[in-house]
């Protein structure tokens, strides 16, 4: 059931770029030549794609789902697309490529391993697209593949192709991104997509398809600093099980095994991991995404939110955090001394902004210092939080899962930002 | 040091059981809507995982339009028993009897879009701040747009267009009084990932699934089963065939496929080889090009 190899048999990428780059006519190519497409699906499509008048069958129509979206051809929100080949399982965020539904795009890229960039041959990569490219490196994600889309428009021309590859180096060198890769397509034709294409001899790379199988994406999942946050408590009230303390989670990081020293915090107590449990099956070891219940030799006070982790390897557990933060409400801006909820882990704090230090410009990836009074819709920042209690976290560049915060106004309720520490 | 990882099923496994504890402590009185379906009975599985030795903390409430396929009731209540969950049971019969709605008329009744009101009044009636549901994103493009914590208004109502960012896996189920969540802990697994989960965990599923022989009639290109719900009109013709349901529903909306498949083997052999989607058969989908989109902001599943 768990194996050891360098590959991940699931991959999740995003697409995007700026409105109109061909983001959902790629994904549409990408089911329908991987054959993950359904007869019925496709029925309907046709029968849309010829009630507006279109010439050709429109493959966006497979994931702009919401009526508002094929009204006005655009995509708002991510869709989720799933599609498979022999070597791995694909989940695809489609994200939008509008400036105000920025934060659907973040929604989709906070979750995935690669990003897919879309650039039209004819223009090279436009704000949204640098935009997106800072916010996917932004938000930890390793690997880019940008695809210069529609080369059919430029006759399947090199030199067209290559200006495009200077202008997102250029800008990408700035940027912190090990792994960017290169690919001319026509989405609308399935050239690269798939199989090589015939119309352009001079590309001597991967189809992108053929990319996604192999590129390799391990080592990003932490596997040194073992941290367990703590979902629930099981505790049974039964006969059979009178005794037992279990506790509930998901591995954020690092490996744990039965015996190993552990501490709780924020008691700070610690004891030995007595048993790793999936249900009725004792477990080895467990590590990241495994969900299990963990039994402890001693009974210690452990609750929701708090953290089990090694001695020798503490998370950091202080109450003033700097972060990168994208806002995302149309109604308040983030200000010094504002107050919201925030949500780390399976934590939950208030906290108060103590400090705006400076916006980044998208485009520059200048950073906006003095005067910075707040940061509205869409924008990116960095910001200093005091937190009602410590967050047991670590920084974002180690550990996704344990650096990454989201904050809630407390008033609607409403998800009001994204952020990550240091 | 070598990589880790797991296989994709015990990813998605993992991943659900989390969202599954996240509903646990994040709410104060959850459901978990159980229709019969290999869906929400690989969530019920799931949450029987997550919470062992302990029981589920979750009722188990099935919207019962009253159109029911028997081996579905039979099914239902032996695995509430099984799993020692408590069964709640809403009843379109008597949101109907009690005048919330009206039957429909025309050729091809459906109780379906009635359970909207049942399901939101149930809510309602016993204080349920979330209802997990089995829905995965694949099954219909409006569905693929969805959250895993899925806001709903005081009228039960979703907002497609103004959906909260979901980030990471830091959900965020904060409501005003009256409004409740939806949660999908299957967003992510597709058709082929629930069935292959089926065979590898064992679980036993209603022998709807499984290739029988059965009295059925062509309408609109599916094929239904006779039944007292479900009559042919004139020239439409009844025969006896080797089918399976592909998905199970109200008996009204739900079609049978031709196929032999009569072991999981089979079953996941067919759905592999499959050209058309498990709710092609589903006639309440076929209404218009957005039908799922319109139920969903009224409050449907």
């Amino acid at each position: 059931m768990t194996t050891r190899n360098d590959e991940t048999p699931m991959l999740r990428f995003f697409t995007a770029g700026s409105v109109d780059d061909g983001k959902s006519t790629l994904i549409g190519r990408l089911m329908f030549d991987t054959k993950t497409i359904f007869e019925d699906q496709l029925e309907a499509v046709e029968k849309s794609s010829k009630k507006r008048g279109d010439e050709r069958l429109d493959l966006a129509l497979l994931t702009d789902g919401l009526r508002a979206e094929r009204e006005q051809g655009i995509t708002i929100d991510v869709a989720y697309r799933y599609f498979a080949t022999p070597r791995r399982k694909f989940i695809v965020a489609d994200t939008p490529g509008h400036v105000q539904y920025t934060r659907n795009m973040v929604t989709g890229a906070s979750t995935a391993q690669l990003a897919i960039l879309l650039a039209d041959a004819r223009k090279g990569i436009l704000e949204q697209t640098r935009r997106h490219a800072f916010i996917s490196t932004l938000l930890g994600i390793k690997n880019i593949v940008v695809c210069v889309n529609k080369m059919d428009l430029v006759d399947w021309s090199e030199d067209a192709f290559d200006a495009v590859v200077r202008d997102v180096q250029a800008f990408a060198s700035k940027l912190d991104v090990s792994n960017i890769t290169f690919i001319p397509i026509s989405a609308l034709h399935g050239d690269n997509v798939i199989e090589r294409s015939q119309n352009m001899a001079w590309y001597e790379g991967p189809s992108l398809l053929y990319h996604l199988e192999h590129v390799h994406v391990g080592g990003e999942t932490n596997l040194v600093d073992a941290r367990f946050p703590v979902q629930t408590v099981i505790r049974p009230h039964s006969d059979e099980w009178h005794d037992f303390r279990g506790y509930a989670g998901q591995v954020q990081g690092g490996v744990f095994k039965p015996g190993d020293e552990v501490v709780a915090l924020p008691s700070g107590f610690t004891t030995r991991i007595e048993k790793i449990r999936l249900v009725d099956r004792e477990l080895d070891e467990a590590f990241w995404p495994m969900s299990v219940v963990m039994t402890l030799e001693d009974e210690i006070d452990i609750s929701r939110g708090d953290m089990i982790a090694k001695p020798q390897n503490r998370p950091e557990a202080d109450q003033d955090l700097t972060l990168m933060v994208c806002w995302f409400s149309p109604n308040k801006p983030l200000q010094a001394r504002s107050r919201w909820a925030v949500r780390h882990t399976t934590q939950e704090a208030r906290a108060i902004v103590q400090e705006l230090h400076y916006k980044v410009d998208v485009n520059s990836l200048h950073r906006v210092e003095g005067n910075v009074e707040s940061l509205q819709l869409n924008d990116i920042g960095r910001v200093t939080l005091r937190t009602s209690a410590p967050l047991f976290h670590d920084p974002y560049r180690r550990n996704r899962m344990t650096g990454s915060v989201i904050l809630v106004d407390e008033l609607t309720n409403e998800t009001v930002g994204a952020g990550m520490i240091r | 040091m070598p990589d880790y990882h797991v296989d994709h099923l015990t990813h998605l496994e993992a991943e659900s059981m989390f969202v599954l504890r996240e509903v646990a402590t994040q709410f104060r009185e959850p459901c978990l809507l159980f229709s019969g379906g290999k869906d929400s009975i690989c969530v019920a599985h799931l949450a029987y995982k997550a919470f062992w030795p302990a029981r589920m903390p979750f009722r188990l409430l099935h919207v019962d339009t009253g159109h029911n396929f028997p081996e579905t009731i039979e099914y239902r209540d032996a695995f509430a028993e099984k799993v020692g969950a408590r069964l709640l049971v809403g009843s379109v019969e008597e949101s109907i009897r009690s005048g919330r709605v009206n039957e429909e008329t025309g050729p091809n009744p459906s109780r379906n879009a009635l359970q909207t009101v049942t399901l939101l009044d149930t809510i309602e009636e016993h204080g349920f701040d979330a209802a997990i549901g089995g829905a995965r994103r694949d099954e219909e493009k409006a569905r693929a747009k969805e959250r895993v914590f899925s806001h709903r208004d005081e009228f039960g109502q979703w907002d497609p267009k103004n959906q909260r960012p979901e980030l990471w896996t830091l959900f965020n189920g904060r409501m005003r009084v009256g409004e409740h969540f939806r949660v999908f802990p299957l967003s992510n697994w597709t058709e082929l990932d629930v069935w292959r989960y089926v065979q590898r965990e064992e679980i036993e599923l209603p022998s709807l699934y499984f290739a029988h022989d059965r009295k059925v009639f062509e309408r609109d290109g599916s094929l239904l089963a006779e039944t007292e719900f479900t009559r042919p009109s004139d020239g439409e013709r009844v025969e006896t065939r080797t089918v399976r349901f592909r998905t199970i529903g109200d008996v009204t909306c739900t079609g049978a496929v031709e196929s032999q498949a009569s072991s999981l083997e089979d079953v996941i052999a067919e759905v592999a080889a499959a050209r058309k989607t498990e709710r092609g058969t589903r006639a309440d989908d076929r209404r218009s090009e957005t039908s799922m989109e319109d139920r969903k902001r009224q409050g449907y599943f």
